[in-house]
C-alpha cells in the first residue's frame, strides 16, 4: 500500500507485542510455578506465590488481548490456527485453569494445600509446555485449503514441537529464577541465584537447538537467515544474545538482585526478534500472510482508535500496580 | 455425514457446558463489585467499622469468585476459535473488536486494580484504595456492556454488510454495537447480576442471623439485601417485560417457543401456564391456559392477533420444550423473588426484619434464586435462537470448527471433569467462608498469618466507632 499507512502491518506488531508482554509477564509467574517443587518449604511457596499473586491476573490479560486481538484483527489467521493447535490451546487452558484457582484456594484450606501446590506447578509446567509447543506447530506449518484449516488434530505433535516445549519451559523457569532474585531475600534469594545459572545455560542450549533447527523445517527459513544480503541484518541477533548473556552472567556473578530479571527479558526479546524474522510476512508459515488475514479495514481502523487511546493508560495503571508492590516481599506478612 | 453432525453437537455441548459454568461467577462478581465499592464509600463516609468487616468479609468471597470467572473467561475468549473457527472467520471483523474493546477497556482494568483492591489496603491508603475497588467495578460494568453487545447483535443483526469473502463486515458501529436487542438485554442482565448478589448476601445475612439476630454485621447485610430485593426485584420483572416485547419485534419465532405457541391465534392468542411442547405433533399437550392472556401481555390488547411456529418453516425451529420450561423458571423465580422483597418490606414495616423465621428461612432458601434464574434466562434466549448463531444470517451447522468428533469429545471430557473438581473446590470455600460470620477486625483475603489491618482507620474516620463490634 503506498501512499497510506499499512493498517494491517500496524496490527501485526500489536498482536505481536500483547503475545510479548504476555510472554514475559506470564513468563515469571509460570516459570515460578515450573519451580515450586524445588522449593518444598511452606514459607518459602507463601513468599513465592504472594510475589505474583497482586499482578498474575492483569498478566494474563494480556494473553486474552493477543488471542481476542487475533481473533478481531486477522479472523482468518485466528480461524486457522485454533483448530490447528486444538489440543494444545485445550491443554493450554486447563493448565491456567488449575494455575489460575491455585492463587486463592491454597489459602483457604491449611489441609490441602499441598493439593493445590501441586495443581499450580503442575498448571504452569502444562501451559508452559503447550504455549511452547504452539509456538513450534506454527513454526513448522499447519495445513489450510481454502479459508480452513485441513490437517488431524495430531499434526502439531512433532519432534521440532516438543523441541519449542521443553525450550520455553526452560526459558520460562529462567524468568522465574531470576524474579525470584529480585523479590525475595535470605536463603529463597540464594537457591534462586543458584539456580539461575543452571538454567541459563538450560535456556542458551534451547535458543541454539531450536535456532539450528529452524532453517532445517524449510528452506526460506535457511535462506531468511543465511542468504546474503540478509545475513547482515541477521547476524546481530546471535552477537547480541551473546553479549546479553555475558551480562546475565556478570550480574549474577555480581550479585546484583534486579539486573538478572530484566537482562533475561533481553534474552527473551531478542529470540522473539529472531521469531519475527523468520515468520515475517507470514501470520500463519507459508500459507497465510498478514495482508491476507487482515480483516476489513473499517474493523483494524475502528479498534486501532481504542488501542491508541487506553494501551497506554492500560500501561500507565499497569506499572502502578507493580510499584504498589515493588521491592521484596516481606516473608513476615501474608500481606504484601 | 454423521461425524460432522456429532462434532457439531458436541462442540454445541461443549459451549453450553463451559459458559454455563463460566457465566455463574460474573453474575455474582458484577454485583458484588458494586456491593464492595457501596459498603467501602459507607465505610469512608460514615467511619463505622462493621461496614470495613462487611467489605473484608465479601473481599475474601469476592476473590475465590472472580478468579473462578477469569480462568472460565479465559477458555471462552479461545473457544470461539477452537471449536468454532468458521463462526470466527465469518463474524471475526465485527464481533472480533466488540470483544477487544472488553478486553482493553474491563478486562484490563479489574485486573489491574484488582492487586490492589485484594491485597493493598495499608500499601496505598483508604482514598486510593477505594479507587481502586471502584475501578474494578467499573471494569466488571464495562465487560457486560460489551459481551452483551456482542451477543445481542448476534441476536439482532444490524449495521452489517457482507464482503466477497462471505464475512460479516461493519458498515455502521454504531448500529453494530447498539443494535436493537442490546438496551435491554444490557438493562435485563445487569440488574439480573445485582439480584443474584443480594440474594446471595441476603441469604448468608439470614444465615447468621437465624442464629444469632444481635449481629450486627449479618443485620446491615441483611437490610443492604432486603432493600435491593424489595426495589430491583419489581424493576427487574419490568424490565423482563420490555425485554420480551423487544424480542417479540425482532425474534418472534423465539417468543412462540417460549409462549409454546405452535398454532396462530388470529382473534387473541391465551398464555399457556404450563404444558408438555411436542415438537413432533407440532403442539402443546396437557396445556394449562388463559384465554387471551397472551395477546394481552404482548400485544396489550385482548384480540390481536398472534402469529404460531405454524408460520414458521420447520427447519427454524427452535427446541421448543428447553425454550418454554426454561423461561418458566426465570420468571417464577423471579415473582418468588419480588415476593420476598415484599415480605421483607412488610417485616421492615412490623419491625421485624431481625427475628422473623418465616423472612429469614424464605431468604436462605432464596440464596441461590438469582443463579438459577440466569443461567435460566441465558438457556431460553441462547436456545430460542436456534438454528442459528447469527439470528437468520449463519446457521449453527455451518459455524462449527472443521474437527473430528473424537478431538472435541475429549475436550469436553476434559473440561467436565476439570470444572467440576475446581467447582465443587471453589463452592465449598465460598461456603466455609460464609458459614462465619462477619466480626471484629475482619481480615483480607490472606488471613492466615498474623496481620496488623485491624487498626486501619478510614482517612475520614471521625466518627470511628471501635466499641460497635461486628458480633
Amino acid at each position: 500500500m503506498i501512499g497510506t499507512i499499512d493498517i494491517p502491518l500496524i496490527w501485526a506488531f500489536i498482536i505481536a507485542f500483547s503475545v510479548f508482554v504476555y510472554v514475559v509477564m506470564d513468563g515469571f509467574d509460570l516459570g515460578l510455578g515450573i519451580l515450586f517443587p524445588l522449593f518444598p518449604k511452606k514459607a518459602d511457596r507463601d513468599v513465592m506465590m504472594n510475589s505474583v499473586a497482586p499482578v498474575w491476573d492483569g498478566n494474563e490479560t494480556w494473553l486474552v488481548l493477543g488471542g481476542g486481538g487475533l481473533f478481531a484483527a486477522f479472523p482468518l489467521a485466528y480461524a486457522v490456527l485454533m483448530p490447528a493447535l486444538y489440543t494444545p490451546m485445550i491443554a493450554m487452558l486447563i493448565g491456567l485453569v488449575f494455575r489460575g484457582v491455585a492463587f486463592e484456594f491454597r489459602w483457604r484450606s491449611q489441609r490441602e494445600r499441598n493439593r493445590w501446590d501441586t495443581a499450580f506447578f503442575g498448571g504452569s509446567l502444562l501451559a508452559a509446555l503447550a504455549q511452547g509447543i504452539a509456538l513450534g506447530a506454527i513454526l513448522q506449518g499447519v495445513h489450510v485449503e481454502g479459508r480452513a484449516y485441513a490437517g488431524g488434530w495430531w499434526d502439531w505433535l512433532t519432534p521440532f514441537s516438543i523441541l519449542t516445549g521443553v525450550a520455553l519451559i526452560a526459558g520460562y523457569c529462567l524468568l522465574g529464577a531470576t524474579w525470584l532474585v529480585m523479590k525475595t531475600t535470605g536463603d529463597l534469594r540464594e537457591k534462586a541465584y543458584h539456580l539461575s545459572w543452571w538454567l541459563l545455560f538450560a535456556m542458551l542450549g534451547a535458543i541454539g537447538t531450536v535456532s539450528l533447527a529452524t532453517p532445517f523445517l524449510d528452506a526460506e527459513y535457511a535462506r531468511r537467515w543465511f542468504a546474503w544480503p540478509n545475513i547482515l541484518l541477521t547476524a546481530p541477533v546471535p552477537v547480541a544474545v551473546a553479549a546479553v548473556t555475558a551480562l546475565l552472567l556478570r550480574s549474577l556473578a555480581n550479585r546484583q538482585d534486579y539486573r538478572p530479571f530484566f537482562l533475561a527479558l533481553a534474552l527473551f526479546a531478542l529470540s522473539y526478534a529472531g521469531l519475527g524474522i523468520s515468520m515475517y510476512p507470514y501470520i500463519v508459515p507459508r500459507s497465510i500472510t498478514i495482508w491476507q488475514a487482515a480483516a476489513p479495514h473499517s474493523s483494524q481502523v475502528f479498534m486501532l482508535v481504542g488501542v491508541a487511546v487506553l494501551v497506554p493508560i492500560i500501561l500507565a495503571y499497569t506499572a502502578w500496580a507493580y510499584w504498589v508492590f515493588r521491592g521484596k516481599v516481606d516473608p513476615e506478612s501474608g500481606y504484601h | 455425514m454423521l461425524d460432522g453432525l456429532n462434532a457439531v453437537d458436541l462442540a454445541r455441548a461443549q459451549f453450553a457446558f463451559t459458559m454455563s459454568f463460566h457465566i455463574i461467577f460474573p453474575a455474582f462478581s458484577i454485583g458484588l463489585a458494586s456491593y464492595l465499592a457501596v459498603l467501602e464509600a459507607l465505610w469512608l463516609w460514615t467511619g463505622r467499622e462493621v461496614f470495613i468487616n462487611l467489605f473484608h468479609y465479601w473481599l475474601k468471597i469476592f476473590a475465590i469468585a472472580f478468579g473462578m470467572g477469569v480462568v472460565s473467561g479465559v477458555v471462552m475468549s479461545y473457544q470461539f476459535g477452537t471449536n468454532w473457527s468458521a463462526f470466527s472467520d465469518k463474524t471475526g471483523p465485527v464481533i472480533g473488536p466488540l470483544m477487544a474493546y472488553e478486553v482493553l477497556t474491563a478486562f484490563f482494568l479489574e485486573a489491574g486494580f484488582l492487586g490492589v483492591m485484594l491485597f493493598g489496603l495499608k500499601k496505598v491508603g483508604p482514598r486510593l484504595h477505594f479507587l481502586a475497588t471502584l475501578m474494578v467495578a467499573i471494569g466488571t460494568l464495562f465487560s457486560a456492556f460489551w459481551i452483551l453487545s456482542a451477543n445481542s447483535w448476534m441476536q439482532t443483526p444490524t449495521g452489517y454488510a457482507i464482503n466477497a469473502a462471505g464475512q460479516f463486515v461493519a458498515a455502521d458501529w454504531w448500529k453494530v454495537i447498539f443494535n436493537p436487542s442490546f438496551p435491554y438485554r444490557l438493562v435485563h442482565m445487569v440488574l439480573a447480576a445485582y439480584l443474584t448478589t443480594a440474594f446471595v448476601v441476603g441469604a448468608v445475612g439470614a444465615f447468621h442471623l437465624l442464629r444469632d439476630s444481635r449481629r450486627e454485621g449479618a443485620r446491615v447485610m441483611f437490610s443492604m439485601a432486603m432493600w435491593m430485593a424489595t426495589i430491583v426485584a419489581p424493576i427487574q420483572i419490568i424490565a423482563g417485560d420490555q425485554h420480551g416485547l423487544n424480542t417479540l419485534e425482532h425474534q418472534p419465532t423465539k417468543i412462540m417457543a417460549m409462549e409454546g405457541h405452535f398454532d396462530s391465534h388470529p382473534n387473541g392468542a391465551p398464555l399457556i401456564l404450563f404444558g408438555l411442547p411436542d415438537m413432533e405433533a407440532g403442539k402443546t399437550k396437557y396445556a394449562i391456559e388463559i384465554p387471551k392472556l397472551g395477546s394481552l401481555i404482548l400485544k396489550h390488547s385482548l384480540d390481536a392477533p398472534l402469529a404460531g411456529l405454524d408460520t414458521v418453516p420447520r427447519e427454524n425451529w427452535p427446541p421448543v420444550p428447553i425454550t418454554f420450561w426454561s423461561f418458566r423458571i426465570m420468571v417464577g423465580l423471579g415473582f418468588l423473588m419480588m415476593g420476598l422483597g415484599l415480605l421483607s418490606l412488610w417485616m421492615r414495616w412490623r419491625g421485624r426484619l431481625y427475628d422473623s423465621r418465616l423472612l429469614h428461612g424464605f431468604a436462605m432458601a432464596m440464596g441461590p434464586a438469582g443463579f438459577i434464574a440466569v443461567l435460566a434466562g441465558w438457556i431460553t434466549t441462547e436456545t430460542g435462537r436456534q438454528p442459528f448463531t447469527v439470528y437468520g444470517l449463519l446457521r449453527t451447522i455451518d459455524s462449527a470448527s472443521p474437527l473430528a468428533a473424537p478431538a472435541v469429545a475429549s475436550s469436553l471430557i476434559a473440561f467436565v471433569i476439570v470444572y467440576f473438581l475446581l467447582f465443587t473446590a471453589g463452592v465449598v470455600y465460598i461456603l466455609r467462608l460464609m458459614a462465619e460470620p462477619p466480626h471484629h477486625g475482619e481480615e483480607g483475603p490472606r488471613g492466615d498469618t498474623p496481620s496488623h489491618a485491624a487498626g486501619i482507620t478510614p482517612a475520614s474516620g471521625a466518627t470511628m466507632t471501635q466499641g460497635r463490634s461486628a458480633t
